[in-house]
């Protein structure tokens, strides 16, 4: 007789994901194929006593499937009352037709990122769908409460078994702008994952790792990976032992994790051999620019302005004058920042603008420009590091 | 799957305007389009809120009321009953509506209602 618990559990851990992507497909409904992906396990814990099947995904998955059929049976004859009603066999969800199936992550993912669900609706159902988070653990790196979020998730569950959202990869004619809201939502779950630690940012750039594996003809999405890997070499260096901010130019380099960089420039290589450039790949090139020593800042400037074009927002307006100060001076920099519309409640703004009237020795203006930065900044680390570059102002 | 699609805040050319023609041709050409798919189930466009009347029934009493049920600024001008394949068909074919570029779609999924008959007479 052997404990199956460990074995249930790395089942669990290695094929949740493919087993619940299968169970939607089929049966159309996340919350039956959790519940009974759940209670297939539950069995398990009893009936492997006696060992592990031989195909323990097909044993979970049938047992599964069996209990939504009885499920489904039940409700159906629950509604009609006549007692003569032949109980269905519902031909559609065949043990066959489930384990025939391949690997249907790819289509849960889009469906978990349908934009017809509300964006914190989308980054949490893949959380716990995709990724295999719990509520509370998700409710914990967004800070929201759990109830919250367990609502926010039945209702994302609810709306896409109600409204029709389709459980299948999208047509080709709908996958550029349903990929890209895919990307945007991996983009979002490393971001916020910043603040929580190196497990939960693992999990983002594993994510991107698999978004790439399931679509390897998609340049964006290896240049997501890239730049998800350049964000991680880096960060190890961006705070000080005492949780202090500290600026690309001055982190050490030796914190750097080289591994990190070498591999995210093999993947940028594959992705611009495509010959398709998009937003995530101008990123990462962007980020590849900055682990060299020097940066080139006008090669920097030039794919800021390549991003502008393609996808123009204040915040990339910025950066790209931040560039331009690099390579051309502070005062072409500062034309551009003070041209930016829409960036005046931005503590980077007036941070920027800050620094360049430093250099160009107007520190009267640069002391008010830095006190607005500090009053708008919420992160403790940039407050800090703020009221030092008025306090250093001459 | 069965969608309605509600038409709000989309002023409608009467056929003495000049934009008539060309509107009309637009909307039949949109038409065309589900019926081509088979997605086309009805559709119409409705009257202004200003000939509205709302009716309950309370406690055996009538009550009629002038006006829309709720008074709002969003005026609702038309809908289509569609049925398409899943929700991206129906917000393909809203987003192909020419009142979409004007007004605003809300695309609502119908409920089946197992041993409800409401098949026309």
């Amino acid at each position: 007789m052997t404990t199956p618990g460990p074995a249930v559990e790395r089942v669990y851990r290695e094929q949740r994901a493919r087993m619940l992507a299968a169970l939607i497909r089929v049966f159309g409904d996340f919350e039956l194929a959790e519940d009974v992906l759940q209670d297939a396990c539950a069995l398990a814990l009893r009936r492997w006593v006696g060992g592990v099947p031989d195909d323990p995904v097909a044993w979970l998955l049938t047992v599964a499937r069996n209990r939504a059929i009885d499920r489904l049976r039940r409700d159906r004859v629950g509604r009609e009352k006549e007692a003569a009603v032949a109980t269905p066999d519902f031909p559609e969800y065949s043990v066959e037709r489930l384990l025939s199936l391949g690997d249907e992550r790819l289509s849960l993912i889009f469906t978990c990122c349908h934009p017809a669900l509300a964006e914190e609706a989308r980054v949490a159902l893949t959380l716990q769908a995709v990724v295999g988070l719990t509520a509370g653990e998700i409710a914990r790196m967004f800070l929201t409460r759990e109830t919250t979020l367990a609502q926010r998730l039945v209702r994302a569950k609810r709306k896409i078994r109600d409204a029709g959202i389709s459980l299948a990869v999208p047509a080709d004619h709908l996958l550029p702008e349903r990929l890209s809201s895919v990307l945007a939502v991996v983009y979002l779950i490393y971001t916020h994952s910043y603040g929580a630690g190196a497990g939960p940012r693992e999990e983002a750039v594993r994510l991107a790792k698999l978004v790439a594996t399931l679509m390897p003809d998609e340049p964006e999405v290896l240049g997501l990976v890239a730049l998800l890997l350049l964000h991680e070499s880096r960060a190890g260096a961006r705070l000080t032992a005492d949780g202090e901010l500290v600026l690309l130019a001055d982190q050490d380099r030796s914190r750097w994790d080289g591994a990190r960089i070498v591999e995210a420039v093999g993947v940028l290589d594959r992705a611009m051999r495509h010959g398709r450039v998009g937003p995530y790949q101008l990123q990462a090139m962007i980020a590849v620019q900055h682990v060299r020593s020097p940066p080139d800042w006008s090669r920097i400037a030039a794919l800021y302005a390549t991003l502008l074009a393609i996808e123009p927002s204040p915040v990339v307006a910025l950066n790209h004058a931040v560039a331009v100060a690099e390579s051309e001076g502070a005062a072409a920099g500062l034309t551009l920042v003070e041209a930016i519309e829409g960036l005046d409640r931005y503590h980077l703004w007036h941070a920027a603008r800050a620094d360049l009237l430093r250099r160009l020795d107007r520190p009267a203006e640069a002391a008010q420009a830095y006190r607005r930065a500090h009053d708008l900044a919420t992160d403790p680390a940039d407050r800090r590091f703020l009221a030092t570059r008025l306090a250093d102002l001459p | 799957m069965k969608y309605l699609l509600l038409i709000y805040n989309c002023d409608r050319p009467e056929p003495s305007d000049p934009r008539f023609e060309e509107a009309l041709a637009r909307v039949n050409a949109f038409a065309d389009e589900c019926r081509r798919r088979g997605a086309f189930v009805a559709g119409d466009p409705l009257t202004n809120d200003d000939a509205a009347t709302t009716v309950a029934v309370r406690d055996g009493r009538t009550l009629i009321t002038d006006g829309p049920f709720v008074e709002t600024r969003e005026h609702l001008g038309g809908y289509y009953v569609l049925d398409c394949r899943d929700l991206d068909e129906a917000l393909e074919l809203a987003a192909l509506c020419p009142m979409s570029e004007v007004g605003s779609i809300e695309v609502r999924p119908l409920v089946h209602v197992p041993g409800l008959d409401h098949t026309p007479a």
